[in-house]
């Protein structure tokens, strides 16, 4: 048992990390901490993909002059962290778009409390 | 060029997406025509990369010359091939539909909403002919983000919907992409062809059940599957008509469709696979029934819709999840005529509401004689999708029906049946409201019934023409659901069907 967390123990954090920003989208009700909380489901995946990456005593994965080339164990997998790239700039999108919406929505209901904008909205 | 045709049918919307906002500086009819343009050249590519793949077999299209475990690679076979011609046959018919609705919006507004509308194409397209579960994401992104702005166009309720969407929309793609890094992390690959081949010997590993559990609730909530369809109702109703006409008749269905792909044709449908297609059935059995009492406790027309698609994607669902050839055959028959049938009513609801501003269902009274051609299609639709021969309908919900008795599994035939009694009560109302029922007396003693149609056409003819084709073609796709099935679909499953 003690094994199985504190060789993962990174893993473990990230898997709280995620709850945590699953537990914000549930629990808050106002609709800017919600964006906030699903800002921080996507960074808990993006630390979870670069920890698949990561080696023991790995370094940068650039062919430098005169190291050996085919020494897989050297470098650190650079495909993670060009997916999470990716994935990050989904992430910014996604917060724009979201800030955006927040904007016209404060101004039309002048409250950002999901049960207010709902409520107001239904008439 | 021919070379290059699978590329075409996603950059051709994308890029021209992307040359939109500048061009309507220029003119608004210029990007009008330009969008239409692109539209029309996603589909002949789509169509004809379907042909080369029903003639030669599967097409594949390495991006930039790189082989396909390193390099993103674009596979067109019967399946891929077959949906991106349903979507992009849509995204045509549906930016001609838009034009009499943007005709009083500024040009800007104009520019930007032909923009969205080609970055929700090229997404869905996107998702379509990918080869790769990462790129998948991509793409399900891309199109989602268009669709929340597209949604949120439709006023400040609309706004709300969207927003809400777009948190239940990013958490699930979220869980997809977490789902990925768990197959990623134990094979070191993310193309499908790839996944497919490494994954049996590790099926039994419980990343492998942890990835299955998160791609199935992440794609279920893209696709509306009960109970994880909380956000549609609110986002099909509030959201403008073409707008809704486009994803109501795609956008769930192409996240149906890479479900489908992901867990038939990477996983291979085994190990903890069966035992989630299991709880899908039941979910999706629930769903039936719940959406189709809740589309009749609705006053407007509209959410009814809305209600009776969250219905309608757990037939889908009820399909893929029998895991047989006639259940599947039923499952991919539905996602066509749904895709039209849905796409109809949905384009009906905006015409008849642009036309005379009625949204509720008792404010029918009398609409055949006042949009007669409208209301035309419109019986067809609903005809459809109570499964009446012979419309598409009928043939779809019967493979349906057929794949449960194969598997034995009496308890979803009787919700089938069950259903099909639900949604004919749902539709008749509308029918009898537009066709039958006399006007109520009004305080002046007068019967206010709707208007009769004016001289000249009832509709503008580029609103009323993708109407009719769809009606049409409601009625072709049932009575060639036979030709559609030996061409076209026992090429999509994952085994040989005959």
């Amino acid at each position: 048992m003690l094994t199985a967390v504190a060789g993962y123990i990174n893993f473990w954090l990230i898997a709280i990390l995620l709850l945590v920003g699953v537990y914000g989208i549930i629990a808050t009700e106002n609709l800017l901490k919600k964006l906030m909380a699903l800002n921080v489901i996507s960074v808990a995946i993006i630390l979870f993909y670069l920890n698949l990456g990561q080696k023991a005593g790995s370094t940068v994965p650039i062919l430098l002059p005169g190291a050996e080339v085919g020494v897989v164990n050297a470098y650190a997998n650079p495909l993670p962290h060009t997916l999470m790239l990716t994935a990050i700039v989904v992430g910014v999108a996604t917060t724009g778009v979201g800030l955006a919406m927040l904007y016209k929505i404060y101004h039309r209901y002048g409250s950002l409390e999901e049960p207010d904008v709902l409520k107001e909205m239904r008439q | 060029m021919t070379a290059h045709l699978p590329a075409l049918i996603v950059i051709s919307p994308l890029a021209i997406a992307l040359l939109l906002p500048v061009l309507v500086r220029l003119s608004a009819e210029l990007v009008r025509v330009v969008a239409i343009t692109s539209a029309l050249i996603s589909f002949t590519s789509s169509i004809g990369a379907l042909k080369y793949a029903l003639a030669k077999g599967n097409w594949h299209y390495f991006f930039g010359g790189w082989p396909a475990p390193w390099g993103i690679e674009y596979v067109i076979d019967p399946l891929a091939g077959g949906m991106a011609v349903l979507v992009s046959f849509f995204s045509l018919l549906v930016i001609i539909y838009a034009g009499p609705y943007l005709v009083n919006k500024p040009a800007r507004e104009k520019g930007y909403f032909y923009t969205l509308y080609l970055l929700l194409t090229a997404g869905l397209l996107g998702i379509v002919v990918t080869g790769d579960v990462f790129n998948l994401y991509v793409f399900l992104e891309i199109s989602s983000l268009a669709a929340y702005a597209l949604i949120a166009s439709g006023g400040h309720r609309a706004t709300v919907a969207a927003f809400r969407y777009l948190l239940i929309g990013t958490a699930a793609a979220s869980f997809y992409l977490l789902g990925i890094g768990y197959l990623y992390a134990i094979t070191g690959s993310l193309n499908m062809a790839d996944l497919s081949e490494l994954l049996p010997p590790l099926m039994d590993s419980r990343a492998v059940v942890i990835a299955v559990a998160l791609i199935v609730i992440g794609l279920g909530i893209k696709m509306a599957l009960f109970p994880l369809h909380g956000w549609l109702p609110d986002a099909y109703s509030y959201a403008p008509a073409p707008v809704i006409g486009f994803i109501a008749a795609v956008m769930a269905k192409v996240s149906a469709y890479a479900l489908y792909r992901v867990l038939y044709f990477v996983l291979k449908a085994t190990g903890p696979v069966s035992l989630a297609l299991d709880v899908m059935g039941w979910m999706a059995a629930a769903g039936i029934l719940f959406g189709s009492i809740m589309a009749i406790l609705q006053r407007d027309f509209w959410r009814m819709l809305a209600y009776s698609s969250v219905a309608q994607m757990c037939y889908i669902a009820l399909g893929i999840s029998l895991a047989n050839t006639m259940g599947l055959f039923g499952a991919l028959l539905h996602i066509l005529n749904h895709a039209v049938t849905k796409g109809c009513l949905f384009l009906v609801a905006g015409s008849v509401n642009w036309q005379t501003g009625v949204r509720e269902i008792h404010r029918f009274v009398k609409m055949s004689r006042r949009m007669p051609l409208t209301m035309g299609a419109f019986i067809i639709a609903a005809l459809s999708m109570i499964g009446l021969p012979p419309t598409a309908g009928f043939f779809s919900k019967w493979y349906l029906v057929l794949g449960a008795i194969q598997s034995g599994a009496w308890a979803f035939v009787i919700v089938l049946a069950l259903s099909s009694l639900l949604t004919a009560v749902y539709f008749f109302r509308i029918i009898e409201h537009a066709y039958f029922k006399e006007p109520l007396k009004g305080k002046d003693g007068q019967r206010h019934a709707t208007e009769p149609a004016k001289e000249g056409w009832e509709l503008y003819p580029t609103m009323l023409v993708p109407i009719l084709i769809l009606g049409i073609g409601i009625l072709a796709l049932g009575i060639l659901s036979e030709q559609v099935i030996t061409h076209l679909l026992q090429f999509a499953l994952p085994w040989r069907a005959f």
